[in-house]
């Protein structure tokens, strides 16, 4: 089987993230990046997959030339191999042009199943596993907290609010999953000393038969008209117990709809 | 604080940033709960283990990671950190692999080294006994001959990890005198083998300490390692490198401590000053950091002298000590920094001076570690 996993590089969230003034798009230099955490789980859940199924797995990245680090990471995990979707023309592109990207190179890849997470900690748009299932034609099992496959069907459970739903569908099929789907493993040496010498293949725009006119700022559908900085928190309010505290911690909370 | 380390190539720096990654995820998130409530990191080690954590300084071929110890030992260092307790374990463990990966026949590493370096099995090592610790020449635990292999009868002390792991580098009397003591890897499991309550220590809760009672056990004669006798001399040599294990653990312990002193200091203001804008404490603060760094250089060297292949015995002594010493300083200063919120169970710090003190006992106490230096000088 043949696995490909999106994963994306995103500011640590520990850290103070930015937006550049001059083209109101997300600082990458800021910050350090990360592994956007869900994609840590889509990793795993590829591995696992993986030892079950056999087959490949391949990691996917689109981003700058930074995002090597993350590739590196899942690498590390013990992916495969890794394709890297890298082109000063893809910057700034927002969730339309951005699927429109991945899944032109994930034509390019070929693949049995793609996994992701199912949101990523920067922009947290939520839907690029719908958009990149509606771009390749391929059914779409979201938030999925189970995987099963058997032969080409695959089974997920897929997390609502009130439990969860039971989905079938027949690969090739898009996967996005959530945290409750498992732990995910740390790399070990050996396997940070083995990423160095797995193959990377860095795909452009015109390798990847990605339109110039379809992605990048320019081209967005959707546009960052102002921003301003979270201002900062107003010191809380204290409540000195003498002998009202209580009800006056209800109060409080009432008054703020709470209780 | 983050230590800037000085590392010989990229492998190790990755290898350092793992360690912390781990460190901090799975070691100081879970050290206050196990330590306050004595409860065993259950998984912890399988961890490790999987990280590749848990064989570092041994050759590749058997699974280890063939790392130096200038390497393994700052790896240590970041676990000790975060929570002595395991790093000591780790550091045991590594330890206990020692007499194998150093003595054992091909046949007998085969077996054995690679699920010990990977961590499926974890090591405990068992020289001490109730009347033989500094003086280990004087063991009594027997191990007699016997059709298939040897059987073990004695009572052996301050096992770490005791009754927990699934070896340990056991050593038993074949036959008089200091060249009638032998190495066995012996099996946790095996039948006529008990171990006594766990003893209830000044610190390092969260990983027993036991005695080992050996019943008229059998073990195996494959798992004789090394020559009949030649037991002592594979003691002492595992002991050179797992002083610098120690030495390593009392360094990171010492910097946990010279970091969360540092970081009160910045905090807690007293006559309209942050404290460590007092001279008194801001000196008081300043030796406790040139110990610190005192201490690592100390090991660094020994294990450099070690990996080059340079006689390293008088030198792993003296970093055992030097380290475990200023540990002992180190943390107690970090008490006094913190007044008496420092003599209070809310602060690490408490937790730390406890833990620096076996530090200057176990593993040859400080006092055989100048017996040691002074033995090289008389030479």
């Amino acid at each position: 089987m043949n696995i490909v996993v999106c994963v994306k590089q995103v500011p640590d969230t520990a850290t103070e993230r930015k937006l550049r003034s001059e083209d109101k798009t997300l600082d990458r230099d800021a910050a350090d990046g990360v592994v956007n955490e869900l994609d840590e789980y889509a990793v795993e859940e590829a591995l696992r997959l993986k030892e079950a199924h056999g087959g490949e797995v391949t990691v996917l990245s689109m981003g700058p030339a930074k995002a090597t680090e993350t590739i590196r990471k899942a690498l590390a995990m013990g992916a495969d191999k890794a394709v890297h979707l890298h082109d000063d023309a893809l910057h700034g592109s927002d969730a339309l042009g951005t699927s429109y990207a991945v899944s032109q190179a994930l034509k390019k890849i070929g693949f049995d199943l793609v996994i992701l997470g199912s949101e990523s900690t920067d922009a947290r748009t939520g839907m690029l596993a719908a958009m990149l299932a509606e771009r390749l034609g391929a059914p779409q099992l979201t938030l999925a907290s189970k995987v099963e496959i058997e032969g080409t069907a695959i089974r997920v459970e897929r997390i609502t609010d009130y439990g969860y739903d039971k989905v079938e569908a027949s690969l090739p099929a898009v996967v996005s999953v959530v945290e409750k789907i498992n732990e995910p493993r740390y790399p070990s040496f050996k396997g940070i000393m083995a990423a160095k010498k797995k193959p990377v293949e860095t795909l452009g725009i015109a390798d990847a038969d990605i339109a110039a006119d379809q992605v990048g700022l320019a081209n967005s559908w959707s546009e960052v008209v102002d921003f301003a900085a979270a201002p900062p928190r107003a010191a809380g309010t204290v409540i000195k117990d003498e002998g009202d505290g209580g009800a006056r911690a209800a109060e409080f909370l009432a008054s703020k709809k709470f209780i | 604080m983050t230590v800037e380390r000085l590392l010989p190539g990229q492998d190790a720096r990755d290898l350092i940033e793992l360690t912390r990654e781990i460190a901090d995820k799975e070691l100081a998130r879970r050290a206050d709960e196990h330590e306050r409530a004595e409860t065993y990191p259950e998984g912890l080690f399988a961890t490790l283990g999987s990280a590749g954590l848990l064989g570092l300084p041994y050759p590749e071929e058997y699974g280890g990671s063939g790392q130096p110890y200038e390497v393994y030992l700052q790896v240590i260092e970041e676990l000790a950190a975060r929570w002595a307790a395991v790093a000591v374990a780790v550091s045991v463990h590594t330890l206990a692999c020692f007499p194998l990966a150093a003595y054992g026949t091909a046949e007998q590493r085969e077996r054995w080294l690679p699920d010990m370096l990977a961590g499926r099995l974890i090591g405990g090592y068992s020289l001490s006994e109730p009347q033989a610790g500094s003086d280990a020449a004087a063991l009594a635990c027997k191990a007699e001959k016997t059709e298939g292999g040897y059987r073990i009868t004695g009572t052996k002390a301050w096992i770490t990890h005791g009754g927990r792991a699934d070896f340990y580098a056991l050593f038993a009397r074949t036959g008089p005198g200091p060249r009638g003591v032998s190495c066995f890897l012996a099996p946790g499991a095996a039948e006529g083998l008990t171990f006594g309550r766990p003893e209830e220590k000044m610190g390092l809760h969260a990983i027993p300490t036991t005695t080992a009672h050996w019943d008229g056990a059998l073990i195996e004669a494959d798992r004789l390692v090394g020559a009949e006798g030649q037991g002592l001399s594979i003691a002492f040599g595992a002991l050179d490198s797992g002083r610098l294990g120690i030495a390593a653990c009392a360094t990171g312990l010492a910097q946990a401590a010279l970091d969360e002193a540092v970081a009160y200091a910045k905090e807690r203001e007293t006559f309209g000053k942050k404290i460590i804008d007092h001279q008194g404490l801001g000196f008081l603060l300043a030796d406790m950091a040139a110990g610190v760094d005192a201490a690592r250089a100390t090991y660094i060297d020994a294990a450099r002298r070690r990996d080059a292949g340079l006689p390293y015995s008088r030198q792993a002594s003296v970093a055992k000590l030097v380290a475990t010493d200023t540990a002992m300083r180190v943390t107690t200063d970090a008490v006094q920094v913190f007044g008496g919120y420092g003599y209070t169970r809310e602060f690490r710090v408490e937790r730390y001076m406890r833990e620096a003190k076996i530090m200057q006992i176990f593993e040859g106490t400080n006092q055989i570690q100048r017996l040691v230096i002074s033995r090289h000088l008389a030479r």
